[in-house]
């Protein structure tokens, strides 16, 4: 395989399969603090620094 | 209760709106990203012309690199007409093929140097290396003076060469064997070149900084700058088609 | 007794190393640079010998550190690094910008441009941000997970090998042994070191997560997480190198021209996307909800933020190469990436500030607040400058003139510079247990003059950046080109003093914060009027009764 036709492979592969795909893995992790019993979670992570009063020392 | 859920509500809805917008842009980039990749015709041309650097250049630019030259000086000129006219034709990706690493540069504090060969005489750079200001009172370029003090000092030019063949630079066995010879030679015209003209096309030998008797770090970047951008005719015809046919510029 | 044996074992075959190679050194800056290193293994044998602990060794009780409570000693050693990096970075910064202003000012071979602006650039991101970075992660991963640092020993070596890096690269620069690939200058043995101490730094951090006591894992710890990571890859593609001699410090990059140039610029631009800005927002989730007292504005926000940064970011280098030799396509994708990172970054900011919603008084009574503002403000105003220059058109006149400098500064002046100093200020008091800090209205000058700072900076550079670019391509009516190259020169004299003085005010501002640092951990406290109190008085507070008659 000569590496003008990887280049060519590689490159096809980047603009519909691997496109295709990172848009998936995109779409699904932005909309996974969206499903439904997130928000609790959500709000226990954004309060969870302050519960830490006691700075160690 | 109720503003404090119409509250959320809000904040809520701003919160998709945004995630909407990214996702919708994204999207759109996705899109736009496919368009440009259809017109790929290669990434680097095959020109004539181009030949590794002589072991004499080669140290030339590991001086250039060692001082930081870079920093204000870039080695790529755009395709725009003002560039073209002021420094040259627009450089080819093939040009710095043989560049481990490349120096294209990214500030332009002082003027681009890839087509800066042969504009000026050796004794213009050794002048201006050791005091721009003398030369260009406007200039901010630091002294370089240094450079003629300091015999040239290359641990192992064989060894260079080697290092540069394993990360892909085509030198033959006769050029490693003969490197340190080579050297010598190049800066030096009452040694005997031997072959070196022959292996290194368009290799110019003659003494740089202005002393015979001396091999000096400004010998090496003198010749150095004075090769940058002559090994390719970019005016030849045959040069001229690849260009032509050198497509994504 | 093993462990004492093993780590002296460890620095004495260092040692021997570093010594044989010294005296095998093909060049000079080889054997300096072995040297160092044989010195920094003296003193590591040195200090697990002395400081081993014999008689509880002896009597078979280990000194066992105090489980309940967090390890922060490298995070004071960290502070402490921050500062002193900080302010070598900003001198070197102010000294190169008075060469260019004054070229007499070089001092040939050593101190000449050329060989101190790495050093100047080294020293600020990855001296002072470095150092900013490992320590506010070390507080943080702490803090978040509530747990000690895990491998308290490994976590020591990440910040004594990491400052051993930084001696390495800087001594290096000035020594003339560079790779001279932008802000990955150091030589191969040195990017080999720094791996193994980012591998090291790799597994404290993710330890500490994995053995946390909290559920969630909180999001500043995504943006650490994917820093470590994201840098340690970019780190080893881009220094992949042939040395010429295993005892030289001269190595030859494995890429060349195009491919080289797209290698470098994609470690560059991510080295802005991962280390200045995915580490220091990182910071930012952390310390502004905490200053202000009240949590991050949205934390769905963040998370999005964090999947639509990260992946935008990493296609964006090409934008370093318009009208390069670059092919087009690879141009049109960088630009394309470039503005789109526009929307994550300004939802990060929103998300920064509006979390102070229902708090904005405070940005007028506590000065550390206003400084996280102020950073927000400037990532802000960065992130909407950055997509615009990476627009071809846009880029054809920006490109190689000093508009680029200006706007690296504004976001590395404003943005990275103002929250580490934040940091350092909310760091400060907690760390050495004091009431609170020296003094704010030191903070409070601190801030005024750093703003002022960066904005006589990128207002001159803006002007510098645009003056360049139009005279190298202005054409007079003969239909020739108007400007020697030395006019340009010339035209920007005015515009660099304006900067050197930008930058004068800066450090001053940070001078103020090492005395500020330096009196808190003295535990002194400086006699002044508190800020953030509205006057109260009691006296005056009751109804005017009417004289009695």
């Amino acid at each position: 395989m000569n590496p003008h036709s990887t280049y060519e492979a590689l490159r096809h592969l980047a603009d519909s399969w691997g496109l295709a795909i990172m848009i998936v893995i995109f779409l699904s992790l932005a909309l996974w603090p969206f499903r439904p019993g997130a928000r609790a979670k959500n709000n226990d992570a954004a309060q969870m620094i302050f519960k830490d009063e006691n700075d160690g020392q | 209760m109720t503003s404090m859920t119409e509250r959320h509500k809000t904040l809520e809805k701003n919160v998709t709106l945004l995630g909407i917008a990214a996702l919708v842009t994204v999207a759109i980039g996705g899109i736009v990203e496919i368009a440009p990749l259809f017109w790929i015709d290669n990434t680097i041309e095959k020109v004539d012309g181009m030949r590794p650097y002589t072991p004499l250049e080669q140290a030339g630019r590991d001086i250039y690199v060692r001082e930081g030259c870079y920093v204000c000086h870039s080695q790529m000129i755009r395709p725009f007409r003002d560039e073209v006219e002021r420094y040259g034709h627009y450089s080819l990706a093939a040009e710095s093929m043989y560049d481990h690493p490349f120096q294209w540069g990214s500030k332009r504090t002082g003027p681009d140097l890839a087509r800066v060969g042969g504009r000026y005489s050796d004794a213009w750079h050794v002048q201006h290396l050791t005091d721009p200001q003398s030369v260009v009172p406007e200039s901010v370029m630091p002294q370089y003076g240094f450079l003629k003090e300091h015999d040239l000092v290359v641990d192992d030019p064989a060894a260079n060469l080697v290092a540069l063949r394993r990360v892909g630079v085509p030198y033959s066995d006769k050029d490693v064997e003969m490197a340190a010879a080579d050297l010598k030679a190049q800066a030096d015209p009452e040694a005997d070149a031997g072959d070196l003209a022959a292996r290194y096309p368009k290799a110019q030998i003659r003494d740089y900084d202005g002393d015979p008797t001396r091999l000096t770090e400004m010998d090496a970047l003198v010749a150095y700058l004075q090769m940058l951008g002559t090994l390719v005719d970019v005016d030849s015809a045959a040069a001229q088609e690849d260009l032509a046919t050198e497509k994504g510029r | 007794m093993q462990t004492v044996l093993a780590r002296a074992g460890i620095w004495l075959v260092v040692l021997l190393f570093a010594v044989i190679a010294v005296a095998a050194a093909a060049d000079g800056g080889f054997a300096i640079h072995m040297s160092i290193v044989a010195l920094a293994a003296l003193i590591g044998l040195w200090v697990s010998i002395s400081g081993a602990d014999y008689a509880g060794i002896a009597r078979g009780i280990l000194k066992i550190p105090d489980e309940g409570r967090y390890d922060d000693d490298p995070v004071r050693w960290g502070v402490i690094a921050t500062v002193f990096w900080g302010i070598a970075g900003f001198l070197a910064g102010l000294f190169i910008a008075l060469q260019l202003t004054w070229p007499v000012l070089n001092l040939e071979p050593f101190l000449n441009f050329g060989r101190l602006r790495p050093l100047h650039t080294s020293a600020v991101i990855f001296a002072f941000g470095g150092n900013a970075l490992i320590a506010t992660s070390f507080y943080v991963v702490q803090r978040t997970c509530r747990a000690r640092l895990a491998f308290p020993g490994l976590a020591r070596f990440v910040f004594w090998g990491y400052q051993l890096f930084i001696v390495l690269a800087a001594t290096g620069y000035l020594l003339g042994v560079t790779q001279s690939k932008e802000y990955a200058e150091p030589e191969w043995y040195v990017d080999w070191w720094l791996t193994i101490v980012w591998v090291a730094y790799l597994v404290v951090f993710a330890g500490t997560i994995l053995k946390r006591s909290e559920p969630h894992i909180y999001v500043a710890n995504w943006f650490y997480l994917a820093f470590i990571l994201t840098v340690a890859m970019l780190h080893i593609v881009n220094n992949l190198d042939m040395p010429v001699s295993l005892f030289g410090s001269k190595s030859y990059p494995l890429f060349a021209g195009v491919q080289g140039a797209l290698v470098q610029w994609w470690y560059g631009h991510n080295a802005v996307g991962f280390f200045l800005t995915a580490g220091f927002l990182a910071m930012m989730y952390y310390f502004v909800p905490k200053q202000a007292e009240r949590p991050i504005y949205s934390y769905r926000l963040s998370i999005i933020h964090f999947w639509s940064l990260i992946f935008l970011y990493i296609w964006a280098g090409p934008h370093h190469l318009h009208y390069t030799a670059l092919p087009d396509w690879a141009q049109t994708l960088g630009m394309v990436f470039s503005v789109m990172l526009w929307m994550p970054s300004w939802g990060g900011m929103i998300n920064g500030l509006m979390t102070l919603n229902g708090a904005w008084d405070k940005v007028r009574t506590d000065p550390i607040i206003r400084m996280m503002v102020m950073a927000l403000a400037f990532y802000g105003m960065s992130t909407f400058e950055g997509p615009m220059l990476s627009i071809k058109s846009v880029n054809s006149l920006s490109h190689y003139t000093d508009w680029t400098i200006g706007h690296v500064h504004s976001g590395a002046l404003g943005w990275n510079g103002m929250i580490t100093f934040a940091a350092v200020y909310y760091l400060a008091p907690r760390l050495w247990n004091r009431e609170r800090l020296y003094s704010l209205r030191m903070v409070n000058w601190h801030f005024w003059l750093a703003t002022s700072g960066i904005v006589f900076y990128a207002a001159s550079m803006w002007v510098a950046g645009i003056t360049q670019g139009l005279m190298w391509r202005e054409y007079g009516p003969d239909g020739y080109l108007v400007n020697s190259f030395a006019d340009t020169v010339a035209a920007l004299h005015p515009m660099f003093i304006l900067r050197a003085f930008g930058g004068l005010l800066y450090l001053s501002g940070a001078i103020l914060m090492v005395i500020n640092v330096w009196a808190t951990i003295l535990g002194k406290l400086r006699d002044e009027v508190p800020m953030h109190d509205a006057a109260y008085d009691p006296q005056a507070d009751r109804p005017i009764l009417a004289p009695a008659e």
